[in-house]
């Protein structure tokens, strides 16, 4: 019953506390299993161990040992104080045990047989000392430079880890990156349980980490190549396939400091928390868009983080005070804050690292990544694409307002975005220059925008020194005209209206004229039609009087001759 | 006998003295086969090579588990020469009286 009852019950799993890897694996690493961690130098193994040692002794409540094959202990204790992980304090609490185990080589002479009972003596005194769950070895495999004797190494390895199992313990075992096979000395061999490779390649001298999980024994688990981040709070998995579509949404909506940018979108301006994109060839005026957005978010008290990728803060803030924008106030009252940098000063995940970061310090509503295109510099398309997804993402998730500006290149299609962006944005701004007669004029069309009624319209878009202002384009006979191409049209639009206003008061006038002769001579025709109408009554009365008359000679004559009267009409 | 400098004559040849003091260190876990052998090797080499200047002491790590770690110990039977300095280890059975020879700076190697 018990062993049936164990049968079904699910692989046990012991959480790492890596944000991302315990979504992955469906939990965590295999409890009292070794995993292997393997991956080439400088791949991030030492901070996956101490990670997942510090977490459980401080968030899971199981006290860890660190075998340090490669570093002193207090080499360790000092490079991982930067992430914030004091292991001597752990240590003080007996919640953490550091061994470093030296083995060099050319202090040791082998003759004859051995084992490694010594380093079983280490690890079990180690785990008994503090009732340890977890241990990390790091890096096993120095044992292979240090000893000449493989096949005493392998059996020991072999009997280290039934050992380990047999102790319940929760055991993860780095190992290098071979040429060929998963670690250079075959340790995946013993290790069968569960095998997690770390890269960090190295693509146009830029680097990017990445996670995969290789085989995980009795558990479905995401096969994937997951980047991952070393921040300054540890490790940090990106797994981009468990971010739920499932952000809150909110309904409300924030100007764009902008009025008839806010007209064009229904009235409102950007939803909250939504992605706005603007994008648009060079000088289309990107920034500036992005700058009220930013000085407008900062007049209603909310904090803005702006990451400039292309110009400096002094930049911006002098920018924008050539068109009647200042940004200093906001700067100096803390609500702003800028983060310039270099796209190539980073590799990509070490740029989102530092986004993180800022927004996690500042807690912004609003953030500005201007621009972004700058980062195809930094990694290739689909690098690219995916850390803005995880980027769009995160902000989403935090309710963020994100303005993402991006330059396209005069050629080519303008509605195309260089990064692939289009689907994941929520308000889409197109910036146009247009050049007629010898001159550029900005355009505005409002490519999309999700959930909101909004105008199909293109709108003029005029950078002055006293800030910003949409107006209509001329759009008639002639086709669509901007600048002063517009202006010559308005005015001549004007002109034609001033002769048609005369043309028609002159029509009016003589229409006026006509009308009067016109009355006139009803008149006269009516006075005609009253006098025929006089003398018709007079004859027909006339010819009544005398039809009576004949009547009645002729009744009298009757009566004379005693014959039928006849009436008389007519009297 | 730090600060030592060793003269490229000096260097190779077997530099110690004979009338040095010998102090060599066995680490056992338990009376096990290999043990049990390096223990017994030990004492004909000792006889053999170091008469009458050595000193042999067992530490057996199952009684002192602690030690494992203060001495830096990995293989079992560890021998450790602690004096004449340098320290040198020397893992195994100690079967191979030629490499203890040159394990122990006793013979240049060749």
């Amino acid at each position: 019953m018990t062993t049936q009852a164990a049968a079904r019950q699910p692989l046990e799993k012991s959480p790492t506390g890596i944000a991302g890897l315990d979504e992955i694996t469906g939990g965590g690493l295999p409890k009292g299993r070794p995993t292997l961690v393997c991956g080439a130098a400088g791949c991030g193994k030492t901070l996956f161990g101490i990670t997942f040692l510090v977490n459980g002794a401080v968030t899971y409540g199981e006290p860890g040992v660190f075998i340090a094959f490669d570093e002193t202990a207090e080499d360790l204790a000092k490079n991982v104080l930067s992430l914030g992980f004091d292991l001597d304090r752990l240590a003080e609490q007996n919640k953490m045990v550091v061994d470093y185990v030296r083995v060099e080589r050319c202090e040791i002479e082998e003759v004859g047989e051995y084992n490694l009972d010594g380093l079983f003596i280490r690890l079990g005194q180690a785990i008994d000392s503090i009732g340890a769950k977890r241990l990390v070895l790091d890096t096993l495999e120095t044992l292979f430079s240090g000893l000449t004797n493989p096949d005493i190494l392998r059996a020991e390895l072999r009997r280290l880890f039934h050992w380990l199992k047999d102790r319940g313990i929760t055991a993860v075992i780095t190992a290098e990156r071979g040429k060929d096979a998963l670690t250079r000395h075959g340790i995946e061999e013993y290790v069968s349980d569960c095998v997690i490779a770390l890269d960090h390649r190295v693509t146009d001298q830029l680097a990017i980490r990445t996670l995969r999980v290789v085989k995980y024994r009795g558990s479905a688990h995401g096969t994937n190549d997951y980047p991952f981040l070393i921040t300054d709070v540890g490790f940090e998995v990106q797994a981009i396939t468990s971010v739920g579509l499932d952000h809150a949404v909110s309904s409300e909506r924030i100007p764009t400091g902008i009025g008839r940018l806010d007209t064009m979108l229904g009235g409102g301006g950007y939803y909250r928390g939504s992605s706005i994109l603007v994008s648009g060839t060079t000088g289309a005026g990107k920034s500036t868009v992005a700058a009220i957005f930013a000085d407008a978010a900062c007049r209603r008290g909310e904090k803005v983080a702006y990451f400039a990728f292309e110009e400096s803060k002094n930049q911006i803030v002098r920018n924008m005070k050539s068109i009647d924008i200042d940004l200093e106030p906001h700067v100096a009252s803390g609500l702003l804050v800028f983060h310039a940098a270099r796209p190539t000063s980073q590799g990509l995940e070490t740029h989102l690292a530092a986004i993180h970061r800022a927004v996690r310090d500042h807690n912004p509503q609003v953030v500005i990544l201007d621009p972004i295109t700058n980062f195809i510099a930094v990694g290739s398309l689909a690098q690219v694409h995916s850390m803005v997804i995880r980027m769009v993402d995160f902000l989403k998730s935090h309710q963020i307002t994100s303005v993402f500006t991006s330059l396209t290149y005069g050629s080519g299609n303008l509605e195309n975005t260089d990064v692939g962006l289009s689907s994941l944005i929520d308000t889409w701004l197109l910036l146009k220059a247009i050049e007629v007669d010898g001159e550029r004029n900005r355009v505005l069309y409002l490519l999309k925008s999700r959930g909101m009624a909004h105008s199909n319209q293109v709108r003029e878009f005029l950078i002055t020194s006293s800030g910003l202002d949409l107006v209509d384009v001329y759009i008639g006979s002639e086709g669509v005209l901007t600048g002063s191409a517009r202006l010559a049209q308005e005015a001549r639009d004007r002109a034609d209206q001033i002769v048609i206003e005369s043309e028609t008061l002159r029509t009016q006038r003589s229409i006026g004229r006509k009308r009067q002769s016109l009355e006139a001579q009803i008149a006269v025709l009516q006075a005609t039609l009253d006098e025929e109408a006089d003398i018709l009554q007079q004859a027909s009365s006339e010819a009544n009087g005398r039809l009576v008359v004949l009547a009645k000679s002729r009744n009298e004559m009757a009566t004379k001759r005693k014959a039928d009267l006849i009436s008389i009409t007519g009297e | 006998m730090n600060g030592n400098t060793q003269s490229p004559a000096e260097f190779g040849g077997p530099p110690e003295a004979a009338d040095e003091k010998w102090l060599l260190r066995l680490y056992v876990a338990g009376h096990t086969h290999n043990c049990v052998a390096a223990l017994e090797n030990l004492d004909s080499f000792c006889q053999e090579h170091l008469a009458g200047r050595y000193e042999i002491e067992v530490v057996d790590l199952l009684k002192n588990p602690r030690l494992a770690k203060d001495d830096q110990i990995v293989a079992i039977p560890t021998l450790v020469r602690k004096l004449p300095e340098p320290l040198r280890r020397i893992i195994g059975t100690l079967s191979d009286t030629e490499r203890m020879l040159v394990g122990l700076e006793l013979k240049s190697r060749s």
